[in-house]
């Protein structure tokens, strides 16, 4: 294990040196940008809007007592988006979409000797393949993550107003209670460091694939594996570290 | 030129070359030939730098290549083109910008010279029309001549071809032999080409190392592959009854 951190160090060391070229660079970020971020807001929307109606219709199921104001239902489907679902478990869904996505490009790559053609060009293949997919998933999944929150509460506003659970003025009042924005601040440096483990876990396992086509694939699943495992972990350290 | 001197490498123990030393001249198409295992790939991959050598030396005129790093090794890296055995071209770009590709890298030309270029490579491997097709949509054939033409596209002063003809008809087989011969000719390259294509052997072989378990066994050119008595070389090189006919006509 401490060899396989020691070999993922000097592979993201190397992906860390000054591009070749500035405008190559530039023009991969954006290609990965749209194959990365722009192809992942379906599903990002789908799934924020219907886990905020459940989140927001259990709620209002188990609060049967009448003494429990119903803005409660807004409150703490707001908590529990802004705090847990949109940063962790988006980002453990985009594991599995784009983790699994760039091990397989890269380790196929790797398989059929692409990476030998640009280390025989003299182009750093670390730098030129793992560097722009790490730095479009930085900056794009926060992007991602503010927009499920959205549309996560929207989804949670619509099933419990829909279905005359709470009226949309309690629903709304519950949003804008206990406002404290650095709950966004939270969500959004947990969603940053887990954008690095995906992409730079899953660049790793496919930048590091020897053999065949099999190889390919047993590298997707450990990406995907050990990335949600890692984010896990620094979910906890993180809550931790800024929470408490 | 490129000279290889005392070259040894092992893997986990075990010596794949042993102590080889040969010379790649410019303007010849140089081969390196034996059987499965006998370490041809893996000389090649010291020579380009893709494996480290143990011991020896390699230089590419006069210039020390083997164990750099760097920015040094980057400089003579330049110089070289490889072709593939698969022909290594990038899946997600077309034809056309995978022979750019170099040139987007190293060079500062406007996009209408880097066009213009390109058709020009494209032209020496006789290939037109294909500017806007992926590799999945063009043939095995037609994949190596582009791997050539961006292997070519920076003017290299060495080009190496790992199988060049593998999965190949016959005949497809003998145009890619004949582009390469008549592009190291033309541009004056170090060629050095890693193939078991006995028909690529006596047509391009203008200098033939024979590897034979880990050790340069024989060295020559086309017509004295023909007249050696060397045994190993005559199982190799014999060993169908095609050439076997061949040799005694």
């Amino acid at each position: 294990m401490i060899s396989e951190i020691g070999k993922y160090l000097m592979v993201i060391f190397q992906a860390f040196k000054k591009p070749d070229k500035g405008s190559v660079f530039i023009k991969q970020l954006i290609i990965d940008f749209r194959y990365l971020g722009v192809s992942s807001i379906g599903l990002v929307a789908f799934i924020s809007l219907f886990t905020g109606g459940i989140i927001a219709l259990q709620t209002a199921y188990n609060i049967d007592n009448p003494l429990v104001p119903m803005w409660l239902i807004g409150y703490t489907t707001k908590q529990m988006m802004i705090l847990e679902f949109s940063p962790t478990i988006i980002s453990l869904i985009l594991v599995g979409k784009v983790g699994s996505s760039i091990a397989s490009e890269i380790g196929t790559m790797r398989v059929t000797q692409q990476i030998d053609a640009l280390e025989v060009m003299g182009i750093n293949p670390a730098n030129y393949l793992i560097l722009p997919k790490i730095t479009a998933a930085m900056i794009y999944n926060p992007i991602l993550i503010v927009f499920s929150m959205g549309v996560g509460l929207f989804g949670g506003w619509f099933s419990v107003v829909i279905t005359g659970q709470v009226t949309s003025v309690a629903f709304v009042d519950g949003l804008q209670s206990f406002w404290d924005p650095f709950s966004i601040t939270y969500a959004l440096i947990k969603t940053v460091v887990f954008a690095f483990i995906l992409a730079s876990v899953a660049g790793y396992k496919g930048f590091t694939v020897q053999g065949g086509s099999v190889e390919v694939g047993k590298a997707s699943t450990q990406a995907v594996v050990i990335s949600s495992v890692l984010i896990i972990i620094f979910d906890l350290l993180l809550t931790q570290m800024l929470l408490t | 030129m490129i000279e290889v001197r005392n070259i040894s490498k092992s893997f986990d123990g075990q010596e794949v070359l042993k102590n080889i030393s040969t010379t790649f001249e410019k303007g010849k198409t140089n081969l390196i030939i034996g059987q499965s295992g006998s370490g041809k790939t893996v000389l090649m991959k010291c020579c380009i730098g893709l494996l480290d050598t143990d011991e020896g030396e390699i230089k590419f005129d006069g210039r020390r290549f083997s164990n750099l790093k760097g920015t040094n090794q980057k400089n003579v890296r330049k110089e070289m083109g490889v072709l593939f055995q698969g022909g290594a071209l990038f899946d997600s770009y077309t034809v056309e910008e995978n022979v750019m590709f170099p040139l987007n890298m190293f060079t500062d030309n406007t996009l209408e010279e880097k066009r213009a270029r390109v058709n020009e490579v494209l032209t020496h491997v006789n290939l037109e029309n294909v500017n806007s097709k992926y590799p999945a949509e063009i043939s095995g054939g037609m994949i190596k001549r582009v791997a050539i033409a961006r292997a070519i596209a920076l003017n290299p002063k060495y080009l190496f071809c790992d199988e060049p003809n593998s999965g190949l008809d016959p005949k497809t087989a003998e145009v890619i032999d004949e582009l390469i011969s008549e592009l190291t000719e033309k541009f004056q390259m170090t060629t050095v080409i890693n193939t078991h294509d006995m028909n690529s052997v006596l047509q391009i072989g203008q200098k033939i190392a024979y590897l034979y378990k880990g050790q340069l066994w024989w060295e020559g050119d086309h017509q004295g592959i023909l007249e050696t008595t060397n045994e190993e070389l005559n199982d190799f090189v014999f060993s169908t009854e095609l050439t076997r006919r061949l040799k005694h006509r």
